[in-house]
């Protein structure tokens, strides 16, 4: 046995198993699922929701962690309606910058009171999570927008969001950009290894001279961004916005990253297998209706699922101890 | 004086540095240089404060006041960074590792070598830390986490680190802890060969042979004060330890009857796959054997899987005719058995809570026989060990963390030793111990066994089991290859069964 890196690893062929399982007998209940219409929805959906998953990664992986997701992407998906109720003509282009901006502009506020401050990013994030929502309804009552619908929106933008190139619906090429970009960092370059390093153990992080404050403050400010991303991209996609988009959604992205095998205690887990979490949830949240379970199940689902991989981590974890033990007196035996 | 105008101008100078930590002055106005190509040895009791210098140098303090001198030039250094920045490396007490991430990346973490793209060459990098550990005599795989290593091992893959940079300062404090002799000349001799290439070295060790063995000079402190600074040609050892103490220290080993009561530990036929193979021993009450190895040969394993901690293959176990359920420590603990266990830190204390609170954890009252145990009685004998086995305590409501590396090994070992159980296995426990307390811990065992007690003395520490132990067991990749009556036990026996060279079953 050998500790090389192979292109999936156990906790990933396990998700893409059970991925498999739920769609075969999702297709037996009901041939539909499997349809090109039902693809592309499955595909599009797990798309927002796994450039929210891949960002948390980065965080969950240095030990912190960001509930503040859900009206981060709330507040920039109300951005990109107010964009257009102002004009209606502006370019994608700046929407997605402006969102994005917005996006880190959060993050970078959650990333200097957990850096600076030295609070938990449990209870920061916990906080701005209701001051970004309250500031997202409260920009809604003081403009009167309620809601911004399609017909406010200019067609470009629509288009763009419901668009596909050579059949892959445009949304997922992106998340798979993000996707491949972020993982090829966390595996390859200097930096992102130390954010495992950084979640691992901090304190030898510190005698390593890693800067963990500065890391730490990076990753939020991108985190951000790409929660910004996807709250632009499920505006362009769904068409219509109100101040409540993205409420909850800190759950079925913490519970995606769990499921996908990153250690909620920092220190290891792949952008790859958050995002296969990801898929995974959306798969099951698609299957429900299909099996004659109501969607209004759909919280608890996530959070079971949350419960049920951490239950499964801390077995694996120990066997693994034990397995590294046992390996390391093979040698001499 | 004449050798201060031969002495080439010092790499590394520090000038009456003085720290202190709330109440507690660390360090007095300590001075020290360190020439190139010298190695400079750094004696003192536990909580003398060399760790103290140790992390000033590595920047992880900064001194109150005083100056550090680097090649010449005044320096601050702010930062481990910085520090490593400036060509300073340092070799913790206490190794820290990333326990998710593989040997080879805790060794080069932040400075992986990389490829074109400032992407990490993972093969260079798994190479050269392999390398490494072949340099020091430890085969350990690179791609491995460090998840599960022994102390011993993780000691290894801190000193890798040390010597994987282009460090001409390099700092070692207790590298040779955990180190049997084997590892240690290993080490010494790369270390030789570093000071020949012109780096600057400073060793600590408890160990007072090692320090004549390989350094050139020698500072003491004591109570955070310099004592004296001298070449390690001029100052003879008694003088040297009595510069660290205070006083006069004999360090003979207690003479005792050995022990001929009743087998009370009774090991059969133990097997766990990977780690030791058909392992049979007894202890008799009264008792001492030690048991000798070199790191890796599976004697932390064996004493785990006797105490229950880990789970066994086959065999059997008996303390005081009573077989023991296999991986169930509690039931271990019930039946009359301790162990103290190698990783102390790790197993024994909560470095949080305080001292107090540390010394009178539950598991005192789980490990006491007779169910009843009061809160404040587990103090006061924590309390009495404490102060037998002359640990240096500020307050004893302080956080655990604060103690210095030895005081945190006394306090755990103190602990254990007040459970008064009836077969004790303990690991190491001198490891990191200083002289005068490791004369306490030695005559303790000794009385403890004198009054029946049965032990099992893990040890990498050749002399402490020559010393102590009536019977010296020998492990070699897994296996008892000898059992060594007193008599004949020397260190060439011992250390011939240890490598494996003869089978001098
Ligand atoms: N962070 C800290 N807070 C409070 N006190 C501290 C701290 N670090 C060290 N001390 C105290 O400073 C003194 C010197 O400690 P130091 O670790 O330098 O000792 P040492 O000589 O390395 O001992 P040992 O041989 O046991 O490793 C001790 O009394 C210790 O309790
Ligand atoms: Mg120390």
């Amino acid at each position: 046995m050998t500790w090389r890196r192979r292109p999936l690893s156990g906790r990933e062929l396990g998700i893409v198993f059970a991925l498999l399982v739920l769609v075969a007998v999702t297709t037996a209940v009901n041939p539909a699922f499997l349809g090109a219409q039902g693809l592309h929805d499955l595909f599009l959906n797990a798309s927002i929701l796994t450039l929210l998953a891949v960002g948390q990664t980065l965080l969950v992986i240095t030990r912190n962690i960001d509930l503040s997701v859900g009206s981060t992407m709330g507040l920039t998906a109300f951005l990109s309606g107010q964009i257009y109720v102002a004009d209606h003509d502006t370019p994608v282009i700046a929407v997605l910058v402006a969102g994005i901006a917005m996006g880190a502009v959060c993050g970078a506020v959650n990333g200097a009171l957990v850096a600076a401050a030295k609070v938990p990013a449990l209870v920061v994030t916990l906080g701005t999570l209701y001051v970004f929502r309250g500031l997202d309804y409260g920009w809604a009552s003081l403009t009167g927008t309620r809601q911004v619908n399609a017909d406010q929106m200019s067609g470009q933008f629509l288009a763009f969001g419901s668009g596909s190139v050579l059949g892959v619906p445009r949304l997922t090429l992106i998340a798979i950009v993000v996707l491949v970009a972020v993982n090829y960092v966390l595996r390859t370059m200097r930096s992102g290894r130390e954010l495992y390093a950084i979640g691992s153990n901090p304190h030898a992080a510190r005698l390593a001279g890693i800067p963990a404050g500065k890391r730490i403050l990076a990753v939020f400010v991108v985190s951000g961004a790409l929660v910004g991303l996807a709250g632009v991209l499920h505006a362009a996609y769904f068409g219509t916005i109100n101040a409540s988009v993205g409420s909850g959604e800190e759950l079925a992205v913490v519970a995606a990253v769990v499921v996908g095998g990153v250690a909620i205690f920092g220190g290891s887990g792949t952008a790859m297998g958050a995002a296969l979490g990801a898929l995974l949830l959306t798969t099951i949240t698609g299957a429900l209706p299909i099996l004659g379970v109501p969607a209004l199940w759909q919280r608890a689902v996530d959070g079971a699922a949350l419960l049920l991989s951490i239950s499964l981590d801390r077995a694996v974890m120990a066997r693994l101890a034990s397995r590294l033990r046992r390996e390391r007196n093979a040698r001499h035996g | 004086m004449a050798e201060a105008e031969r002495a080439p101008r010092p790499l590394l100078e520090l000038c009456h540095i003085t720290k202190s930590f709330q109440a507690v002055q660390a360090l007095r106005g300590v001075s020290l240089a360190l020439p190139a190509g010298e190695v400079h040895a750094l004696a003192g009791e536990n909580g003398a404060g060399k760790s103290t210098v140790v992390r000033i140098i590595g920047g992880e303090h900064q001194p109150d006041s005083g100056v550090i001198v680097l090649r010449g030039e005044p320096v601050r250094l702010s930062s481990p960074l910085q520090a490593r920045r400036h060509g300073i490396a340092v070799i913790h007490q206490e190794p820290v590792q990333f326990p998710d991430l593989s040997a080879a990346e805790n060794v080069f973490m932040g400075r992986q070598p990389l490829r074109a793209g400032r992407r990490i060459d993972r093969e260079a990098m798994n190479r050269r830390a392999a390398e490494l550990f072949e340099r020091l005599g430890v085969p350990l795989d690179p791609t491995r986490p460090t998840r599960g290593l022994s102390i011993a091992d993780q000691q290894i893959i801190e000193i890798a680190k040390a010597l994987s940079g282009k460090a001409d300062v390099i700092v070692m404090d207790e590298p040779t802890a955990a180190l049997s002799a084997v590892e240690a000349e290993r080490l010494f001799t790369v270390a030789r060969g570093l000071a020949g290439q012109g780096a600057a070295l400073l060793f600590i060790s408890h160990r007072l042979e090692e320090v004549y063995a390989l350094c050139d000079r020698v500072t003491v402190l004591r109570d955070g004060a310099l004592v004296t600074s001298a070449s390690t040609g001029e100052i003879d050892r008694d003088t040297l330890v009595r510069r660290m103490v205070g006083r006069a220290v004999d360090h003979l080993f207690p003479e005792r009857e050995p022990g001929s009561g009743p087998e009370a530990l009774v090991v059969r036929g133990l097997n766990r796959a990977g780690a030791f193979h058909d392992v049979s021993f007894t202890v008799r009450s009264g008792e001492i054997v030690g048991l000798a190895g070199l790191v890796g040969s599976g004697r932390s394993e064996l004493a785990r899987a006797i105490f229950g901690v880990d789970g066994r293959d086959s065999g059997t176990v008996m303390v005081n005719g009573v077989l023991l359920p296999a991986a169930n420590p509690r039931g271990a603990i019930d039946r009359g058995l301790a162990l103290v266990p190698e990783d102390r830190r790790e197993q024994g204390l909560v470095p949080e809570l305080s001292i107090e609170r540390n010394a009178s954890l539950a598991r005192l009252g789980a490990v006491s026989r007779h169910g009843i145990v009061s809160r404040s009685s587990e103090r006061a004998t924590a309390r009495r060990w404490g102060e037998r086995l002359r640990m240096t305590v500020g307050r004893f409501t302080d956080a655990a963390a604060t103690l210095s590396g030895g005081n945190q090994q006394k306090l755990v070992l103190g602990k254990w030793l007040a459970t008064e159980p009836s077969v004790l296995i303990v690991d190491e426990p001198t490891r990191g111990i200083d002289i005068a307390a490791k004369v306490e811990v030695h005559s303790e065992l000794s009385r403890l066994a004198a009054e029946g007690l049965a032990v099992l003395l893990i040890s990498s520490e050749l002399p402490e089991v020559l010393g102590m132990a009536d019977r010296v067991l020998v492990m070699h990749e897994g296996r008892i290859t000898a059992d060594l009556p007193r008599e004949r036990a020397t260190e060439e026996t011992v250390m011939r069964a240890a490598t494996g060279t003869v089978d001098a079953a």
